[in-house]
């Protein structure tokens, strides 16, 4: 496939780091687990989530996972789909990193429900197929279906492993469209919403994927690598790097067509101003947490020529796009739900409901336990598939994944 | 026979008159609607709603009080204001530029597409095939997405555990509900809490039925909807709005 002949090899357990993760991450697990417990048990009055705002910060930790899986196997796909031999050697960690935030953030998703128990009646074949949510539940199983299976064509020996590599590679990349396509359409096509209803959420939730996916792989591979003593070299980091950047601005892009798009309906002008000059926790946010923080800072951070090969400056993008599109999540998911419901334009109403108040929103402890544990379970799975199988390559040096690297 | 007595027998018999004329139609009703409970619901009728809002006194409370009093919901223990449920709600309205008020009732309005069974992942929500729009609590997951997509803020999800209910209202933790325009008592060919509370300000009944009283009104008078730009096609609707 690549330049070399790239050796993949478990990583090895030697020394505290790795039982200390490991232990870091069950007692996120253990608090995640007793977090649904505790409202598993008394009922969803002990979160901060209420009958106004309906979905609070688990939804987007779960949301932001599940985002970033999609885009984290875009690093294999451009190896596999589009050919480019250089990003080959990282398929089989990208496959493993999109299972593992899937599953994480399906997990949240599951323990958040009201009703966990009354799944299984899906399973029954409830199934409503107008729900885009019904549907989704379909695109998650085939992800993680296929993905597994792109991961067998890249790992097993056989031939027919081998010929299966590029079909499994494509199907598994129009899958993840159609998965990333999904998950904006849970907002896309909320009519009711003002925040929501515009089917330019569906390609903002693809291209925030390619960003956020990525960023959350590159802090994953620059960590992991650090904590082995594995070589990475600079060809392969920068032309993740300006990847990117270019990730980051296409996200920006789209983001500033929808509020224009937006502010052109009258009908849109009050939810707007909610969001971009409100003055308030979601249009400081917007500002500060996603197009300063989120966008621009990591933009400088990537282009500026000063930090090329500085890999601090690198992690440091990662981590603020990571966090940029946290805060846009945020202020998407619950910022639009936060603004009211418009029962009559051009009218102001009030009632014992909350009906013409900006509702407000503070997650509790219990949410984060569960957000957070939802990310242990992504990272579990990584820190135990890199140990248990071959998905590292044993260097990710200039010479050996890239064909024109000087000696 | 005196004066007295004969002036005595014509009250009487008037009174006799009045009376009857009061409770037949009552009485009538209740043997033409009432349905066989192994009889199917049939989609040869819709019911619906329509609500005077100038004939309802301080926008409708009487209407959510008899709500409240049938379904025994909003007396939730843990849950703080903003979580406990909420099936029908007085909203007061005020028109920016006319600064004309009224107030009026709004709950789940029995949408005829109904966004919340749209979205609804089990088919928990649905709509019956009579119009009504229910929430079957046995397969409802609690995943509130049709709480995303309800226009009109009629469900609410039950944030804790609810002890002695109705027996005609069964409700559950975790499941969200809202407005059932009474089945129980539809089905028994009874009339909605709300509208039996209303003193005359709500009229109910099958909107395809060109004779159904509700049908008259609002062929002669109209009926307003509630975000009517969405085109749901409530089956409640509006008249002084």
């Amino acid at each position: 496939m690549s330049s070399k002949k790239i050796t993949y090899t478990e990583i090895e357990n030697k020394g505290i780091g790795f039982y200390g993760l490991l232990g870091l991450l069950g007692f996120f697990l253990l608090a995640g687990g007793y977090a649904f417990l505790a409202a598993e048990h008394s009922g969803h009055y002990i979160t901060g989530m209420n009958n106004q705002i309906v979905w609070g910060l688990p939804h987007i930790f779960a949301i932001f996972l599940i985002v970033a899986a999609s885009g984290a196997l875009n690093i294999g796909s451009i190896g596999t789909v589009f050919g480019k031999k250089i990003y080959q050697p990282l398929g089989r960690l990208s496959g493993l990193v999109a299972i593992a935030l899937l599953v994480g953030g399906l997990i949240i998703l599951l323990l958040d429900l009201g009703r966990i128990d009354h799944v299984i009646e899906m399973a029954k074949g409830n199934l409503n197929f107008k729900s885009i949510f019904a549907w989704n539940m379909i695109l998650y199983g085939g992800f993680i279906a296929l993905v597994s299976f792109y991961l067998w064509t890249m790992m097993a020996r056989s031939k027919l492993a081998k010929r299966l590599y590029k079909p499994a590679g494509f199907s598994a990349f129009t899958w993840r469209l159609m998965l990333t396509t999904g998950t904006g359409s849970i907002f896309g096509f909320l009519v009711a919403r003002q925040a929501f209803d515009a089917a330019i959420l569906a390609p903002l939730f693809i291209i925030l994927s390619f960003a956020i996916g990525l960023a959350f792989f590159l802090m994953l591979l620059i960590f992991t690598y650090k904590c082995t003593q594995r070589e990475i070299g600079d060809v392969l980091l920068n032309k993740l790097r300006y990847l990117l950047g270019v990730f980051i601005l296409a996200t920006l892009l789209f983001e500033v067509t929808r509020h224009l798009t937006n502010l052109y309906a009258t009908e849109h002008h009050a939810v707007e101003s909610f969001i971009l000059g409100g003055g308030n926790f979601y249009s400081n946010l917007f500002w500060f947490g996603y197009v300063v923080l989120g966008a621009l800072a990591p933009l400088v951070l990537i282009f500026c020529r000063l930090l090329k090969n500085n890999r601090a400056a690198l992690l440091l993008a990662a981590f603020l796009t990571v966090v940029g599109g946290f805060s846009l999540l945020y202020v998407i998911i619950i910022g639009g739900q936060a603004f009211p419901l418009v029962l009559f334009p051009n009218a102001e109403v009030s009632s014992s409901y909350f009906d013409g108040v900006n509702n407000s929103y503070s997650a509790n402890i219990g949410e984060y336990m569960l957000g957070m544990a939802g990310v242990a379970v992504t990272l579990l799975i990584v820190l135990v598939g890199v140990k248990v199988l071959r998905f590292l390559p044993t260097s990710l040096a200039d010479s050996v994944i890239d064909p024109h690297a000087k000696k | 026979m005196s004066n007295i007595d004969a002036y005595r027998r014509r009250f009487l018999l008037g009174a006799g008159i009045a009376s009857v004329a009061t409770v037949a139609p009552g009485l009538v009703l209740r043997q033409v609607n009432a349905k066989p409970a192994d009889e199917a619901v049939t989609d040869q009728k819709r019911w619906g709603m329509l609500i005077d809002v100038d004939k309802l006194p301080n926008g409708g409370q009487g209407v959510v009080d008899a709500c409240k009093a049938e379904h025994g919901w909003g007396h939730e223990e843990h849950s703080n204001a903003e979580q406990k449920t909420q099936w029908v709600r007085t909203v007061k309205v005020t028109e920016k530029l006319t600064k004309h008020e009224f107030k009026l009732p709004v709950m789940c309005q029995h949408c005829e597409t109904a966004p919340c069974a749209d979205v609804c992942p089990t088919g928990a929500s649905f709509k019956r095939v009579d119009g009504i729009v229910l929430v079957n609590k046995h397969i409802c997951i609690g995943c509130r997405y049709c709480m995303m997509a309800c226009p009109y803020k009629a469900r609410s999800l039950v944030h804790e555990a609810i002890f002695d209910q109705k027996p005609d209202t069964p409700r559950g933790k975790g499941t969200v509900e809202a407005c059932t325009l009474c089945v129980h008592k539809i089905d028994a060919g009874e009339q909605p809490a709300c509208v039996a509370s209303s003193n005359g300000a709500i009229v109910f009944g099958d909107l395809k039925d060109e004779s159904s009283e509700i049908s008259k009104q609002l062929k002669a008078r109209g009926g307003k909807q509630i975000r009517a730009d969405l085109g749901l096609n409530t089956g409640v609707r509006y008249q002084g709005i």
